[in-house]
C-alpha cells in the first residue's frame, strides 16, 4: 500500500508539472501579447511599454516559466492586475469560502445520495422504487440557481433562519460563517445527491448480479445481509470516481450558485479575472486548480486501493 | 428415506418451461450424477434446491428436504438451511469468491453466520478448514485474497466454504469445468473423500461423462429441461435405454475421420520458430527496483510442415497462448527466430508483411467474444481480406466469403445475419469460415472446441479434419484437451512452464509418454472406458 502511495506522488508529480507547462505555453507562449490583450484596444504605445516592463514579459521565455514555477512553490502566485494585490493572498481568501463550501455540499450529496442509491437497489421493482427513481430524475434536472432561488425564499424570506446571501466570514464564530455557506451547500448538494444516488443504485445493481453474491446466498447470508456486506464496498469503486470529480467540480465550478448567493468564492474570482483579462490571476488560479483536481485523483486511486486489494500493486 | 427430494419440479421463465417435472431423489452418502449440455437446465435445478433461481423465475411441483417443503418455504427458513443444511459448490471459483474479501473473513463470516462463536473458536475452525481442503493453515494464508491463488487453491476456497458447517446436502455444479486436468484430479479426489468421510448426499453436475461415471453412484441424464433417462451407473452406460444418452455417449468418444492419404513431410518446413523467447514483467515487488520477469514462452523451437497439423498441448500458464500469440504476429519474440515461408514476419513492413501475413489465420476459444456483434456475419467473414487490399475487387471478395461459408457448412444467407442469431457450434464455424477466406495454409487454433457441447465438438472436430484433407491447410491445435488433439494432430507438443518437454508423432507420444510431465497429464486425464472397466470389476 505504501508502495503505491509513492508510486502515485512520483506520477502526482509529473502530472503538476506537464499542467504548469501547458498553461503557461497556453496563456504567454502563444501568439498574441498578454499585455496587449490585457490593455485591449484602448492600450497606447507607452503603457503597454509598462505593462510589459511590469509582467516581465521583457525575459526569455524558459526564464518566465522558471520564475513563475518556483515562485509557485514559494506560494508566490505573482500580483493581480485589477486588484493590486498578491494572487496568493486572493485565492487564499476566496479557498476560505470555497473548500468549505465544497466539502459541505459533498458531505450532503454523500450522506443524502448513497443511502438512497441503495434503497433504491433494494426496493427494486417495486412501487417505491419507481417513485424513488422519478425523485431523482427530478433532481437530476433540476438547475441549482432555480433550487437556490427556492431555498432562498423559503429559509430566508418566509422563515428567516438563514441569510439569503453575502458571507459572514469565519471571525464572527463558526456559526455566523456556517450559516451564510448552508443554503448554497444545500443548492449545490441536491443535484449531485440525485446523481450519486443513481451512480450507486446501477453500481450495486451491477454487483448484485456478481457470482459471489450468489456464493453469500448460497451461504446462507440474508439478502439484506448480502447486500451490505458484499455488495456495498463492491460498488463504491463506481461511486468513488463521480465523487472525486464532483468534488473538483464544486471547487471552482460553483460560480453560479456564488453569484445567486453573492459568495466571495473561486468561481466568482476565476470569472471576474477571465472578463477583466487579468492574465496572471487566471492562470495561478487554474493552475491551483488542477493541482485540486490532481489531489483529488490521487486521494480517489488511494481510496481505491483501500476498498480494493487487486489494485494494491505498484504499476509495471 | 431419501434427504432431498424433487417431485415433478418445474421452473418457468414467464410462460416457458425451462425444467419440466424433474423428479429426483438423493439419499445420505449418495452421489448423484446429473448430465447433460449447455441448456438442459442442471443448473437451474441446482438452484432451485437452494431456492435461489434467479429473479423473475418461478416453479411448480415440490422439493423436499428431509420431509420439509422448500419450494414454498419463506427466505427465513431457507436462510437458515442455505450453508448450514444445503451448499454449494460454484463452476467459477474466481468469480464465486468476493474480490475485495480475504478468504480468511468470506469462511469465518459463514461459520459465524450459522454458529455462535467467539472469535477464538471461529479462527480455530477456520484454519481447520484450511487444513482439511488441503491448504496451509496459516493466518497468512487467511488474509489472502482470491486473485493471490492459483485456480486449484481458489476452488479448494470455495469448497471450505460450502463444508464449513458440515452441510449434509452437497450440490456441485461444474466444479471442476475452470480448471486443468491435473488439478481437475485433485478436487475430484478431494471432493469424494470429503463427501465419502462426512456421509453427505452430493449431487454432482457436469457436461462431462467421463467425470460423472468417476464421481456418480446413480446417473440422471438431462435433455431440454427434462431427464430422459437414470440409474445406477454402470447400468446406465452399459444398458443404455434413451436415444439421447447413447447420442451424447458416442458424441465423447467420437473421433473424426483419420487423414484419407499419408503425410507425405517436404524438406522446407512451412513455419519454423528457433529458440523463442517471450517474458512479461512482473508487478514490482519494490518501486524503485527492476521489474521481476515470469518467462512465458523459453527457447522454444517447433517445425510445423504444409498440410502438417501440430497439437501444442499444456496446462493454463504454460505459454501456449503467448507462442500463438507471436506465431500470429501479435507478439514480437525477444530472442529467436521465426519463419513462415522461409521469411520473418517481423522483419517485414506494409505490404509484404501482410502478404505473408495472409498465410496464417486464427480460430479462438471463444466465438461469440471474437465477433463484434454490430457486424454481419458476411462483414466479419470478409475482415481478414483487408490483408489483399488493392489484389481483389468486391465481386471476389463477396465470393470468397460465401465459399468460405460454403466450406464450413453454412448457408450463403448466413452471411446476412447478425452472430447472435446463431447457436454456439454455428457461430464457430463462422470463425473457421474467417480464418479461411485469405486461403491461409496454416491456420492457428487456440481451444477451438473448448467452449463447445460434447455433439458440437464432434461436429466442429468432423469439419476440421475435413478442412485438412481437402484443403491441405496446416494447423497449429492448441489445447489443454488431451483427447482432441489426439484425435486430430499427427504430431504433438508437451509444453511445461514454457518449455516444449516432450514432442513427437502423435501415437507415439500418447501411446508410450516418455517425460514424466506427460505422464502426469495423460494420467489425470477421466477416462470413460477405464473408469466403466474398473466399476465392472467391483461390481456396481
Amino acid at each position: 500500500m505504501l508502495q503505491f502511495a509513492l508510486w502515485r506522488i512520483a506520477g502526482l508529480w509529473w502530472t503538476l508539472f506537464a499542467a504548469s507547462l501547458v498553461i503557461f505555453i497556453v496563456i504567454e507562449v502563444l501568439p498574441g501579447d498578454p499585455a496587449q490583450v490585457m490593455l485591449g484596444m484602448s492600450g497606447d504605445a507607452q503603457s503597454l511599454g509598462a505593462l510589459r516592463e511590469q509582467l516581465g514579459l521583457n525575459a526569455p521565455v524558459a526564464q518566465r516559466y522558471l520564475t513563475w514555477a518556483t515562485g509557485m512553490l514559494h506560494g508566490d502566485f505573482g500580483v493581480s492586475y485589477t486588484y493590486s494585490v498578491p494572487v496568493a493572498d486572493l485565492l487564499r481568501e476566496r479557498l476560505t469560502v470555497s473548500l468549505p463550501l465544497a466539502a459541505i455540499a459533498l458531505a450532503l450529496a454523500t450522506v443524502l445520495g448513497l443511502p438512497l442509491g441503495v434503497l433504491a437497489a433494494r426496493f427494486r421493482g417495486r412501487l417505491s422504487e419507481a417513485g424513488l427513481m422519478a425523485g431523482l430524475q427530478v433532481g437530476v434536472a433540476l438547475p441549482n440557481f432555480w433550487l437556490a432561488l427556492l431555498l432562498i425564499y423559503v429559509f430566508s424570506i418566509s422563515l428567516r433562519w438563514l441569510p439569503a446571501g453575502g458571507f459572514a466570514g469565519w471571525e464572527k464564530g463558526l456559526w455566523a460563517g456556517l450559516s451564510s455557506l448552508l443554503l448554497p451547500a444545500v443548492a449545490l448538494a441536491l443535484p449531485q445527491a440525485a446523481i450519486l444516488a443513481r451512480i450507486m443504485r446501477s453500481a450495486l445493481l451491477d454487483v448484485m448480479h456478481e457470482d459471489y453474491i450468489r456464493t453469500a446466498r448460497a451461504k446462507g447470508l440474508s439478502r439484506q445481509a448480502t447486500l451490505w456486506r458484499h455488495g456495498v464496498r463492491n460498488a463504491m469503486i463506481p461511486v468513488l470516481t463521480v465523487l472525486g470529480l464532483q468534488f473538483s467540480f464544486l471547487i471552482a465550478g460553483a460560480v453560479i450558485i456564488e453569484s445567486v448567493f453573492y459568495l466571495p468564492g473561486l468561481g466568482r474570482l476565476v470569472f471576474q479575472a477571465i472578463s477583466q483579462r487579468d492574465l496572471i490571476t487566471v492562470k495561478s488560479t487554474v493552475m491551483l486548480l488542477v493541482t485540486a483536481t490532481v489531489l483529488v485523483a490521487f486521494f480517489v486511486d488511494l481510496a481505491y486501493a483501500a476498498i480494493d486489494p487487486r489494485l494494491r500493486k505498484a504499476p509495471r | 428415506m431419501a434427504i432431498l427430494r424433487f417431485e415433478n419440479l418445474s421452473i418457468f421463465n414467464g410462460t416457458t418451461a425451462l425444467v419440466r417435472d424433474l423428479s429426483l431423489s438423493l439419499v445420505r452418502g449418495e452421489t448423484l450424477g446429473l448430465v447433460g449440455e449447455s441448456g438442459s437446465g442442471k443448473s437451474l435445478s441446482a438452484l432451485a434446491a437452494l431456492q435461489l433461481l434467479p429473479e423473475g423465475f418461478a416453479q411448480s411441483g415440490s422439493l423436499r428436504y428431509r420431509g420439509q417443503e422448500l419450494s414454498q418455504a419463506d427466505d427465513r427458513i431457507m436462510n437458515r438451511l442455505r450453508g448450514r443444511h444445503i451448499s454449494m459448490i460454484f463452476q467459477e471459483p474466481m468469480s464465486a469468491l468476493n474480490p475485495i474479501k480475504s478468504i480468511g473473513d468470506q469462511i469465518l463470516e459463514t461459520l459465524h453466520w450459522h454458529f455462535k462463536l467467539t472469535k477464538k473458536e471461529g479462527r480455530a475452525r477456520a484454519l481447520k478448514l484450511l487444513a482439511r481442503v488441503g491448504l496451509t493453515p496459516t493466518a497468512e494464508y487467511m488474509g489472502r485474497f482470491a486473485h493471490q491463488l492459483s485456480g486449484g487453491q481458489r476452488q479448494r476456497v470455495v469448497i471450505a466454504l460450502a463444508i464449513a458447517c458440515k452441510p449434509r446436502v452437497l450440490i456441485a455444479d461444474e466444479p471442476t469445468t475452470a480448471l486443468d486436468v491435473t488439478v481437475q484430479a485433485q478436487i475430484l479426489a478431494l471432493l469424494k473423500e470429503i463427501v465419502k468421510r462426512e456421509r453427505m448426499a452430493l449431487l454432482f453436475i457436469s457436461h462431462d461423462l467421463a467425470v460423472i461415471a468417476q464421481m456418480a453412484d446413480r446417473v440422471a441424464v438431462m435433455k431440454d429441461g427434462e431427464i430422459v433417462e437414470q440409474g445406477p451407473t454402470l447400468q446406465l452406460f452399459d444398458t443404455m435405454q434413451h436415444a439421447y444418452s447413447k447420442q451424447l455417449l458416442a458424441a465423447s468418444k467420437h473421433m473424426p475421420p483419420k487423414r484419407t492419404k499419408p503425410l507425405v513431410i517436404g524438406d522446407t518446413p512451412l513455419l519454423q520458430l528457433h529458440k523463442l523467447q517471450r517474458s512479461y514483467a512482473l508487478p514490482k515487488q519494490k518501486f524503485w527496483q527492476q521489474a521481476p520477469q515470469k518467462i512465458a514462452v523459453n527457447q522454444v523451437s517447433l517445425r510445423i510442415a504444409a498440410q502438417q497439423s501440430v497439437g501444442l498441448v499444456g496446462e493454463s500458464g504454460c505459454g501456449k497462448s503467448t507462442l500463438a500469440r507471436t506465431v500470429l504476429g501479435l507478439e514480437t519474440p525477444q530472442a529467436g527466430r521465426i519463419s513462415f515461408l522461409q521469411q520473418d514476419p517481423f522483419s517485414l513492413r506494409g505490404q509484404r508483411r501482410r502478404q505473408l501475413q495472409r498465410g496464417i489465420q486464427a480460430v479462438f476459444q471463444d466465438p461469440y467474444g471474437s465477433f463484434n456483434p454490430r457486424h454481419t456475419v458476411g462483414r466479419t467473414v470478409a475482415e481478414p481480406l483487408y490483408l489483399l487490399a488493392g489484389q481483389i475487387n468486391g465481386a471476389e471478395r463477396r465470393r470468397r466469403v460465401l465459399e468460405a461459408l460454403t466450406s464450413v457448412g453454412l448457408p450463403e444467407t448466413a452471411a446476412q445475419h447478425y452472430p447472435h442469431e446463431f447457436s454456439g457450434g454455428q457461430r464457430q464455424r463462422i470463425a473457421i469460415a474467417r480464418a479461411l477466406v485469405t486461403q491461409p495454409q496454416l491456420i492457428v487454433a487456440d481451444e477451438p472446441v473448448s467452449a463447445l457441447d460434447v455433439s458440437v465438438r464432434a461436429q466442429i472436430l468432423d469439419l476440421l479434419a475435413d478442412l485438412r484433407d481437402r484443403l491441405g491447410v496446416a494447423f497449429l491445435f492448441i489445447s489443454h484437451d488431451l483427447s482432441v488433439v489426439r484425435a486430430i494432430t499427427d504430431y504433438v507438443c508437451v509444453m511445461n512452464a514454457g518449455r516444449i518437454v516432450e514432442e513427437g508423432p502423435t501415437q507415439d507420444v500418447f501411446s508410450a509418454p516418455r517425460h514424466p510431465y506427460t505422464r502426469l497429464l495423460l494420467s489425470a486425464v477421466p477416462d470413460l472406458e477405464e473408469t466403466l472397466a474398473a466399476r465392472r470389476k467391483v461390481g456396481h
